[in-house]
C-alpha cells in the first residue's frame, strides 16, 4: 500500500474518531442529528476510499448504503420525529461532558491498546483500522450510556453500527452480502425504534427513558 | 453389511420405533406391538455384538456426514464396546419381554412407550460413538430418555423430586464429560476418539481428565458422594426400565470410564488408582449399608445397585494399577473381574427388579411391611427371586460368587505392586469388599425373606396371584443365564479374552484348556473354581437331603406342644420385619454412618398409651454437601435476583461495563 492511500485511509478512519467524540458533547438534538449525518458522510468516504484502494466494486455498494441510509434518510426521519413530537430541547447528560470526554479517550486508548495486542500480524492499515472502528464502537455504547433521552439512544446505537461499518470494509474479504444485511438490519431496527418512540410518547408524552423504569413488573 | 452397519441400522429403527410409538400409544396392542419390536431388535443387536465378541472381528469404523462440521459422526465397534453392546442388549431383550406383559398393567402407556426404544437406542449409540460430540449427544439422549421414564408416573408423591435431583445431576455429569473431552482433545480440537489416542496428554491434563471422567461417569453409575439421585430415580420408573436404568445404564457409564481412562487418557499413573479404588470401596459398603436400611423393595435394589458399582469400580481401578505397575496379567485379572461382574450384576438386577415388579403388580405395594408369604401365593416369581438373590449375594454355583471371586483373587495379588502406598491400600480395600459381600449376603436374606417367608402382613399380599407369562419368561431366562454364567464361568472369561486384551494389553490364561471346565485364574497350583462340581453336589446333597426328610420325617405322626409359650394364635405382627432384622446392624454401624436415633415411648405401668418407637437415621451425603450446596445456590440466586429489575440505563450499562472489563483483560494479558 502506497504512502497516500494509508495516509487517507488513516485521516478519514481518525476523522470518524473524532465526529464520535463531537457526539459526545452536543447537548442538542438537532445538532446531535447534523454531527451523526456529518459521521455518515465521513464513514461513506472512507468506505469509498477502502473500494478505492483494495480495488472492490462492491464496497462502493457498500459506500452508498452507508450515504443514503445514514446521511439522508435516518437524520430527516429522525428530525421529522423530533419535530412532531416536540422535543427539540436541551438533551440531558446523565454524566457531565467533561467526565464523559475523559471517559472517551480511555476508551480510545484501551481500543488501541488492545487491538495493538490482538493483531499484531495483521498489515499496519487492518490494525489501525480496527482500533479505530472498535473506537467508535466503544463511544456508541458509551453515547448509550450517558444519554437518558431515548432519541440520542437511538444516535448512539447507530454511532456504533457506523464502527461495525468502518471495521468490516478495512477487513479485506467481506462478502458484500454481510454488509448488506447490516445496513437493512439497522434500517429495521430503526423504523421499529422509531415506532417505539411514538408509542413511548403517546402513552407517557415523555422520550425519557427515565419514566419506564416506573413501569417495571414486581420490583423487589 | 458389516456388524456395525447392523447395529447402526437397529438403532435407526428403534428411533422410529419411538416415533411411531407416539401416534400408535392410544390404540389398543401399542405396548405389544413396541415391546415386541423393541424386543426382535434387541435381539437382532444382541446377536450382532456377540458375533463380533466371539469372532474376535477387528474394529470397523464407519463416518456418516452428520453432526460436526469436518468431524462428522465416527461410529466403531470395537472388543470393548461389543462386549457392552451384549450387556445392554441382553438388558434390553429382557426388559422388553418382560414390558409385554407388565406395560399392560400401566395406567398412562402414552408416556412410558415412545421414551423406552429412544432410551435403548441411546444407550447402543453411546458404545459404538467414535468421537466426543457423537458420544455427548448420545449419551444425553440416554439421560433425557430416562428422565422421562422416571416421569412416567409424575402424579406420585417424590418423583417429581426425584426427576428433578436426577436432572440436575445428569447434567453434572454431563458437563464433567464435555470438560474432560474438552481436555483430552487439546487445543487443536481434536475431538475424533481416533485423534484423542493418537495424542499423549501431559501427565496434569491427563490426571484432570480422569478426575472429571469420574466425576462425569460415576455420576451416572452411582459413584458415591454423586450417587444420591439413584435411589431416588430408580424406583420411580416403571419396573421394567428401573432394571433397564439400574442393570443396564450404569455398565454404559461404566463402558465410558474405561474407554477414558484405559483407551484415550494416555499412558496410565499408579496414583490415579488410589482415588479409584478408595471411592470405589466406600461406595460398596455405604450402598449396602443404605440397602439394609430401606423398607422399600425397590430402593434396596437401587441401594444394592451403588453397591456392586463401587465392587466394579473397586476392580477398574485395581487394573489400572497393576497397569500401570507393569503387571499385565494382574491386570488382565482385575478388568475381567470387572467385566464379569458388569455382566453378572445386568443379569442379577434386572432379574430382582422384573421380581419386585411383580410382586407390586400383584400386591400394589412395595413397602416389605406390607408384604409376607408371597413363595406360597408366586411360586414361579418367588423361585426366581431367589436365584437371583443367591446370585447377588455370591454364593456359589451362581454367577455372582465367580466375578467377586476373581475380584478378591486379583486384590490377593496386591504385595506384587511396587509402591508402598497400593501394598497398604489393597488389603484395606480387599476388607471393605469381604465386609460388602458378607453384608449384602444379610441384605438379600432380609429382601428375599421378609416379602416371600412367614405369613402375609396385609390383605393385597395374602391375596397375590403369580404374573403373566411373559414376565414370568422374561425371569426365567435371567435366571438361566445366572445359573450358565456360574456354572460355565470359564466360556465367559475366554470370550471376554479380547477385551482384556484390547483394554489392559494382557489377558487371563485361556480356561478351555483346564480339564473338568475348572477355572485357575492365576495358575492351577494357586487357586481353582469348578462351577459345574460344585453346582451338581448342591443339587446332589440338595436331593439326597429333601428325599431323606420326605422319606423319614414327613409321614412320621406328631405332636404338638398343649402350651405354645403364651401364643396360641400368634398375628403376623411377631414375625420379624424388615427393620427388625437389620436392627443389628444398624446398631453397629447406625451411629456414625447414619447417626441413627432410636428412642423408646414407654407408657408407665397403668397407662393406656400406646408405646412409641421412633427411629431416625440421617444421610450423611445429604447433610453433608447437598443440603448446604443448595442453600449457597439459593442464597446467590436470590442476590442475583436484584439484576431481574434494573433500568434500561442500567442493564445497558452492565453490557458496557462488561464489554471494557474483558477488554481489560485482554490488554492486561501477560
Amino acid at each position: 500500500m502506497t504512502g497516500l492511500a494509508f495516509d487517507v485511509s488513516h485521516l478519514l478512519a481518525g476523522a470518524l474518531v473524532l465526529v464520535s467524540f463531537m457526539l459526545l458533547y452536543q447537548t442538542r438534538l438537532f445538532a446531535l442529528l447534523n454531527v451523526f449525518a456529518l459521521q455518515a458522510v465521513v464513514l461513506a468516504l472512507s468506505v469509498a476510499w477502502q473500494a478505492y484502494v483494495q480495488d472492490a466494486i462492491h464496497l462502493y455498494v457498500t459506500a452508498a448504503i452507508a450515504f443514503a441510509f445514514k446521511a439522508v434518510i435516518i437524520p430527516v426521519a429522525l428530525h421529522r420525529i423530533i419535530s412532531r413530537l416536540g422535543i427539540h430541547r436541551d438533551v440531558e447528560n446523565v454524566v457531565g461532558i467533561g467526565p464523559t470526554m475523559l471517559a472517551g479517550l480511555a476508551l480510545v486508548a484501551l481500543s488501541i491498546v488492545v487491538m495493538l495486542r490482538v493483531v499484531n500480524e495483521a498489515d499496519a492499515l487492518a490494525r489501525e483500522d480496527l482500533a479505530f472502528a472498535l473506537s467508535v464502537v466503544l463511544l456508541g455504547m458509551l453515547m448509550m450510556v450517558v444519554r437518558r433521552n431515548a432519541v440520542s439512544m437511538v444516535i448512539g446505537f447507530m454511532s456504533l453500527e457506523n464502527g461495525l461499518i468502518l471495521a468490516a470494509a478495512g477487513a479485506k474479504g467481506m462478502p458484500l452480502v454481510v454488509e448488506i444485511s447490516v445496513a437493512f438490519s439497522v434500517l429495521v431496527a430503526f423504523t421499529v425504534i422509531g415506532v417505539f418512540l411514538f408509542r413511548i410518547s403517546e402513552r407517557f408524552e415523555t422520550v425519557d427513558a427515565r419514566a419506564l423504569d416506573q413501569f417495571q413488573g414486581d420490583r423487589l | 453389511m458389516n456388524l456395525l452397519q447392523a447395529l447402526l441400522a437397529c438403532d435407526a429403527v428403534l428411533l422410529a420405533l419411538s416415533v411411531v410409538a407416539v401416534s400408535a400409544a392410544r390404540r389398543g396392542g401399542a405396548g405389544t406391538f413396541v415391546y415386541g419390536v423393541a424386543l426382535a431388535l434387541s435381539v437382532a443387536q444382541l446377536a450382532a455384538a456377540a458375533a463380533a465378541l466371539i469372532g474376535r472381528a477387528a474394529p470397523v469404523g464407519l463416518t456418516l456426514p452428520i453432526g460436526l462440521p469436518w468431524v462428522g459422526a465416527n461410529f466403531r465397534l470395537d472388543a470393548l464396546a461389543a462386549f457392552f453392546a451384549v450387556v445392554v442388549n441382553l438388558g434390553g431383550a429382557a426388559a422388553s419381554l418382560y414390558g409385554i406383559g407388565y406395560g399392560r398393567h400401566e395406567r398412562e402407556p402414552g408416556r412410558a412407550l415412545p421414551f423406552f426404544p429412544a432410551f435403548l437406542a441411546g444407550m447402543n449409540l453411546v458404545l459404538i460413538a467414535d468421537d466426543a460430540y457423537t458420544f455427548l449427544v448420545s449419551w444425553e439422549f440416554m439421560s433425557l430418555a430416562s428422565w422421562a421414564l422416571v416421569m412416567v408416573h409424575h402424579r406420585e408423591a417424590g418423583n417429581r423430586r426425584a426427576g428433578f435431583i436426577y436432572i440436575v445431576m445428569a447434567s453434572f455429569g454431563t458437563l464433567s464429560l464435555l470438560l474432560a473431552f474438552g481436555l483430552l482433545a487439546g487445543p487443536s480440537g481434536g475431538y475424533a476418539f481416533d485423534a484423542m489416542r493418537a495424542a499423549t496428554p501431559s501427565a496434569s491434563v491427563a490426571g484432570l481428565a480422569l478426575a472429571l471422567a469420574l466425576a462425569g461417569a460415576g455420576s451416572k453409575a452411582g459413584l458415591a458422594p454423586l450417587h444420591v439421585w439413584l435411589p431416588l430415580a430408580h424406583p420411580a420408573a416403571p419396573s421394567h426400565v428401573s432394571a433397564l436404568m439400574s442393570g443396564v445404564m450404569t455398565k454404559v457409564a461404566v463402558y465410558a470410564f474405561i474407554r477414558i481412562v484405559f483407551d484415550l487418557d494416555g499412558p496410565p499413573d499408579w496414583r490415579w488408582s488410589a482415588p479409584i479404588l478408595a471411592l470405589g470401596a466406600a461406595t460398596a459398603l455405604l450402598g449396602v449399608l443404605h440397602a439394609l436400611m430401606q423398607t422399600d423393595i425397590k430402593r434396596v435394589l437401587a441401594y444394592s445397585t451403588i453397591e456392586n458399582i463401587g465392587l466394579i469400580f473397586v476392580a477398574i481401578g485395581l487394573a489400572l494399577a497393576f497397569k500401570a505397575s507393569g503387571l499385565a496379567g494382574a491386570a488382565a485379572l482385575a478388568m475381567t473381574a470387572a467385566l464379569f461382574h458388569s455382566l453378572n450384576h445386568a443379569l442379577f438386577k434386572s432379574l430382582l427388579f422384573f421380581g419386585a415388579g411383580a410382586v407390586q403388580t400383584a400386591t400394589g405395594e412395595r413397602r416389605m411391611g406390607r408384604l409376607g408369604g408371597l413363595l406360597n401365593r408366586m411360586p414361579a416369581t418367588g423361585f426366581f427371586m431367589l436365584v437371583g438373590c443367591a446370585a447377588i449375594s455370591a454364593l456359589p454355583p451362581l454367577n455372582g460368587f465367580v466375578s467377586e471371586w476373581l475380584m478378591l483373587q486379583a486384590i490377593l495379588l496386591g504385595p506384587q505392586f511396587p509402591q508402598w502406598t497400593l501394598k497398604l491400600l489393597t488389603p484395606a480395600v480387599g476388607a471393605a469388599v469381604a465386609l460388602t459381600a458378607a453384608l449384602a449376603a444379610a441384605c438379600f436374606v432380609r429382601a428375599f425373606g421378609i416379602p416371600f417367608l412367614g405369613r402375609p402382613r396385609s390383605d393385597e399380599a395374602a391375596k397375590a396371584h403369580d404374573v403373566d407369562r411373559f414376565s414370568l419368561a422374561a425371569m426365567a431366562a435371567l435366571a438361566l443365564l445366572c445359573l450358565a454364567a456360574g456354572v460355565f464361568p470359564g466360556v465367559v472369561i475366554d470370550t471376554l479374552k479380547p477385551v482384556a486384551l484390547a483394554v489392559t494389553g494382557a489377558a487371563m490364561p485361556l480356561q478351555a484348556k483346564i480339564p473338568w471346565l475348572s477355572i485357575a485364574p492365576i495358575a492351577e497350583s494357586r487357586s481353582s473354581y469348578n462351577g459345574l462340581l460344585v453346582f451338581l453336589f448342591i443339587a446332589a446333597s440338595g436331593a439326597m437331603a429333601a428325599s431323606a426328610i420326605h422319606r423319614f420325617a414327613s409321614d412320621a405322626l406328631r405332636r404338638a406342644p398343649a402350651w405354645d409359650c403364651g401364643f396360641p394364635d400368634s398375628s403376623p405382627a411377631t414375625q420379624y420385619t424388615a427393620e427388625s432384622f437389620s436392627q443389628p446392624i444398624r446398631r453397629v454401624f447406625g451411629g456414625f454412618v447414619f447417626r441413627g436415633r432410636e428412642r423408646l415411648d414407654m407408657p408407665a405401668p397403668g397407662e393406656t398409651r400406646p408405646a412409641v418407637y421412633d427411629l431416625t437415621l440421617r444421610d450423611p451425603v445429604w447433610d453433608g454437601l447437598y443440603t448446604p450446596l443448595g442453600e449457597l445456590v439459593g442464597t446467590i440466586a436470590t442476590r442475583l435476583n436484584r439484576l431481574q429489575f434494573l433500568t434500561i440505563r442500567q442493564y445497558l450499562s452492565v453490557v458496557f461495563a462488561a464489554l471494557v472489563a474483558l477488554l481489560l483483560v485482554l490488554a492486561a494479558w501477560p
